[in-house]
């Protein structure tokens, strides 16, 4: 049987990683998985994909998936700088941030703000377990009023909706998913892949270890139990050729940047992903019953990406060749004279 | 009051010589925002446009507008940069500090005053010269919103008359400041002739300084030390700008991002070869920088010291990881309120080891605004080649002041990117690790995203030589020794220093970045005043080379100047030399947040060597209090 090979003709194995050294079941490596899945499926060529993260057991993640491309573990908190400077470097580049909810809703809380304002093209996911892992389970700022720690400590501070601050701030792609739903969380990361602007992705990823117990929110069973999935996502790349059958005012159908599909077939009731204030009232709204909305939130596919605001030259600034990055002798001369 | 009663005290005239020619500083005070830079800088073009070598200085308060604000400018015939300690010629335009600074004057000064302030009534061994300033300004300047801008380049009028300056040449200077703003140059004429005429009509010479037409400035500019850098940047090739402001710094970005508008914008499509983004703070600010140097830009900051702080984490990753920044840092003093627009030397220790673990960093220190220009491009090609932070360690006065240079010259050599992998690179090494040291010299070769080659995982300190994560400990030291050789390495391609051995000094000066001036000023007064000759040591990077030691064996005693309180330079200095080369290290520190000034060294360096020093009064300004306490 011949190997299974992607539209650029490459096998599964580059976009695999080393092996996870996280804890059997954490829903982290869910995520890697599907990452690898997505990233294969849409035929990205590694060599083009950036892999950036902060500390946590969050950000160790990248070592397990797309071993061909480079990756940079930087430092807590601070990924979302580091990936802007490389996408200014090179706007040609694929850049995939991933986060935890320390590393994004304590420490680094103000780079991700400033990351969702400026709409930079990057998929930035937060691996979202509700508590420190990797320093032994303190609680994170999303944790949730009255979840629970092993030790019996209950939160009582208001846990921070990455989702709705994304979208307050100018994120143009926001969605959540759940590690253990493969076929949403696939969708999402494809539809990611074919977003240009800021995708962010918050990921219910239950840590087996530290907060998976009776009386957490962030657990498999209470996450399972009490996701509230807005649509059914599926996604058509531009490459394939499918026609989606779907009866008139049941789906949403957006038009991604590079022209695939997302359809999102609405359940219960009309949820519109392009109305910001719905997203944000959706999500205030299935909060305060204590159920995460999940699917795609909020979608903006039309705004201008930070590169494109900074007007900069199609080719990577990175390898621009000295005569173009260095002014002629006539420049000079010209200052000088100003300044005499 | 009439003109007669103006300038002539009764009393016995100063003692000082009849007539100073193109040796002497002018000091105006102003309140801040009263729009007196133009006033100023048309002033100081003047004196340039006559030929006269000079330079000029603000002193200016961590405010937008109403607190005190001193220019001053120097003229030297001996092309002298540096501070002078002395007031010689005042224009007192603030009211508030008009008596402090007429009290601390030497005696034999000059003061032009605004007239109701009575200034003349405070000593009797001055030159006074009242000047009407409100009455001058109304007839020539109609509409009464703009006076209170229009009335400083009365004093410019005034000063033209009694030091010499030819009002055409003066007019000339005013064109070319303010450009193509031909009202805003009609009206600013017309302040300058009727500041002329009152000075004609009224105010007889008394004092004894004038300026001379000479010929030492063709072909010289002016220009601060941040738009020198800021060019020099530009020429480097600069892609990636990352930046958030702070004084004594923004103005290098500020100035880039024009340079860079006009010089670098691409012809065909109208984008831009760069990008520059004014960060959250200085912490995303070196993130960016380091992010895009890892993808392969060039890339810089410009911070000072409080920005310093926030960089250290970052900083001791792109040590460890090796990742190029270039790190401008204009040196101001200390943290919070108070002195931010006051200069300092005051940052070396901590950007020498910045951050945690066992980190130690390439600093490199222009003098000059020429030297900013230059060196900004060596930084780019050394944090390059060594794949690390480099800091350029510049000060307020260096980058915010008015600096009188030749122009720059067009860099003569390509950029140097470093240890880039290529295939032919590969072939021969055969098989590439990230951190392995394939040449000696303990640099490794890099890759970059996108370029086709290996990829890697970058990552803090737990890798082996081919980039894998490891904890190991023999990992973990062959890492640092190979980090320990490659830090030797750059010994030996920093900007070396510049060294006078003085033959029969016994003593020399090692000194560094801004104080250069005033060191050059005061090796000339000691062998004119007391006939003591010194050598001079010039430090133009860390780390420190053999020179160095080599130097210190020449000399007896080595004077250490600094603008900090704890000797910065010297406890780094300890860290290389020998117990017998450390005995003869003494230190002369300036950290009042003022420029250094020569006869602030001379003084120093003769009490210290057994001399009778005759202190001279220490003008209130000295003593940092200058009428700058309250009114935040």
């Amino acid at each position: 049987m011949a190997i299974k090979t992607n539209r650029i003709g490459l096998e599964v194995s580059p976009y695999r990683g080393s092996k996870t050294t996280l804890c059997a079941g954490c829903g982290h490596n869910a995520i890697s998985e599907r990452i690898v899945d997505a990233f294969f499926e849409m035929g990205v060529e590694p060599s083009h994909v950036i892999k950036l993260s902060g500390i946590g057991c969050s950000s160790k993640s990248p070592a397990y998936f797309l071993g061909g491309s480079h990756g940079f573990n930087a430092v807590h908190g601070r990924m979302p700088s580091v990936g802007t400077g490389a996408m200014l470097a090179n706007q040609k580049l694929i850049a995939i941030g991933i986060s935890g909810d320390g590393d994004t809703g304590a420490i680094g809380i103000g780079q991700f703000a400033h990351l969702m304002r400026r709409n930079l093209p990057i998929i930035y996911i937060i691996e979202d377990n509700g508590c420190y892992g990797l320093t032994k389970g303190q609680f994170s700022p999303t944790a949730d009023v009255g979840s629970k720690l092993k030790n019996g400590v209950v939160n009582d501070l208001q846990p921070i909706d990455t989702c709705a601050l994304a979208i307050e701030l100018g994120a143009t792609f926001v969605a959540r998913s759940f590690s253990g739903d493969k076929k949403q969380l696939l969708a999402l990361l494809k539809a990611a892949l074919s977003h240009r602007g800021t995708v962010m992705l918050d990921v219910i990823s239950p840590c087996v270890t530290f907060n998976d117990h009776e009386g957490s929110t962030k657990s498999y069973s209470y996450v399972k139990d009490h996701d509230d999935p807005l649509e059914e996502v599926s996604f058509v790349p531009y490459f394939e050729d499918i026609d989606v059958d779907y009866e008139p005012g049941s789906t949403q159908e957006v038009t991604m940047h590079d022209g695939s599909k997302l359809y999102l077939k609405k359940l219960e009731e009309n949820y519109d992903a392009t109305d910001k204030i719905g997203a944000l009232r959706r999500l205030h709204e299935t909060a305060r019953r204590g159920e995460f909305a999940t699917g795609l939130i909020y979608i903006e596919p039309d705004r201008d990406d930070f590169l494109t605001q900074l007007n900069v030259v199609d080719e990577p600034l990175a390898t621009l060749p000295l005569e173009r990055v260095r002014p002629p002798k006539a420049a000079l001369d010209e200052i000088m004279e100003s300044l005499r | 009051m009439s003109s007669t009663d103006l300038a002539v005290q009764e009393q016995q005239g100063p003692a000082r010589a009849r007539h100073v020619a193109n040796d002497f500083s002018i000091q105006v005070a102003t309140v801040n925002g009263s729009g007196s830079q133009t006033a100023n800088l048309v002033l100081l073009r003047s004196i340039l446009l006559m030929g006269v070598p000079v330079s000029g200085k603000n002193m200016f308060p961590s405010n937008i507008a109403g607190l005190p604000t001193w220019y001053t400018i120097r003229a030297s015939k001996r092309g002298y940069n540096a501070r002078k300690k002395e007031v010689d010629f005042l224009v007192a335009m603030n009211h508030e500090t008009a008596k402090e600074d007429v009290l601390t004057l030497e005696p034999g000064a000059a003061v032009v005053y605004d007239e109701p302030l009575k200034l003349n009534a405070l000593r009797n061994d001055l030159v006074f010269y009242p000047v009407p300033f409100d009455k001058l300004v109304a007839p020539v300047c109609p509409d009464a919103k703009l006076r209170r801008l229009v009335r400083n380049m009365i004093y410019d009028g005034v000063l033209a008359k009694l030091l010499g300056i030819d009002l055409a040449l003066m007019q000339q200077a005013l064109a070319r400041q303010l450009g193509r703003k031909a009202k805003a140059v009609t009206l600013n004429a017309a302040a300058l002739k009727a500041g002329w005429d009152y000075a004609e009509a009224k105010l007889p010479k008394q004092d004894p300084f004038s300026l001379e037409p000479m010929n030492e400035t063709a072909g010289k500019i002016l220009i601060e030390g941040n738009a020198a850098a800021a060019i020099g940047c530009m020429m480097a090739g600069v892609t990636v700008v990352a930046w958030y402001p702070i004084t004594p710094s923004s103005s290098l970005c500020e100035s880039l991002i024009s340079y860079m508008k006009k010089y670098r914008i691409d012809k065909e499509t109208g984008k831009a070869t760069f990008a520059i983004v004014q960060a959250e703070d200085e912490i995303a600010a070196l993130g960016m920088v380091i992010g895009a140097s890892w993808a392969g830009a060039r890339s810089m900051t410009a911070t000072a010291g409080p920005g310093i702080s926030l960089m250290s984490e970052f900083t001791g990753l792109a040590y460890y990881a090796e990742v190029p920044a270039v790190i401008f840092d204009v040196q101001r003093v200390g943290p919070s309120t108070g002195l931010p627009t006051r200069t300092a030397q005051g940052d070396l220790l901590k950007a020498a080891f910045l951050s945690h673990g066992d980190t130690k960093h390439i600093m490199i220190i222009p003098s000059s605004v020429e030297e900013c220009y230059t060196m900004a491009q060596e930084a780019f090609d050394l944090a390059e080649q060594f794949q690390t932070p480099v800091f350029v360690m510049m000060d307020l006065d260096l980058g915010m002041n008015n600096w009188m240079s030749d122009g720059f010259t067009y860099p003569d050599k390509p950029i140097n990117r470093g240890k880039l992998l290529t295939s032919e690179t590969l072939k021969k090494i055969g098989e590439w690790g990230r951190y392995k040291d394939v040449d000696g010299d303990g640099i490794p070769y890099r890759t970059i995203p996108g370029d086709g080659m290996p990829a890697s995982f970058t990552r803090g300190s737990g890798h082996n030589a081919k980039g894998q994560y490891s904890e190991r400990p023999d990992d973990y030291v062959n890492n640092m020794d190979r980090l320990a050789r490659k830090f030797e390495t750059a010994r030996k391609f920093v900007p070396k220093p510049e060294v006078e051995n003085v033959a029969g000094a016994k003593v020399g000066f090692i000194g560094y970045g801004s104080s250069h001036w005033a060191i050059t000023e005061s090796r000339d007064q000691l062998r004119e005043e007391t006939d003591f000759k010194t050598s001079y040591f010039r430090l133009r990077a860390y780390p420190l080379t053999e020179a160095l030691a080599t130097f210190i064996d020449a000399h007896d005693r080595l004077y250490v100047i600094e603008q900090n309180r704890d000797a910065q330079l010297l406890q780094l200095m300890k860290l290389d030399l020998t117990p017998e080369r450390v005995k003869k290290l003494r230190s002369i520190l300036h950290y009042n947040g003022l420029p250094m000034d020569a006869r602030s060294i001379t003084d120093d360096l003769l009490a210290q060597e057994g001399y009778e020093v005759a202190r001279k009064t220490t003008r209130i300004v000295e003593a940092g209090s200058s009428g700058m306490t309250g009114g935040e």
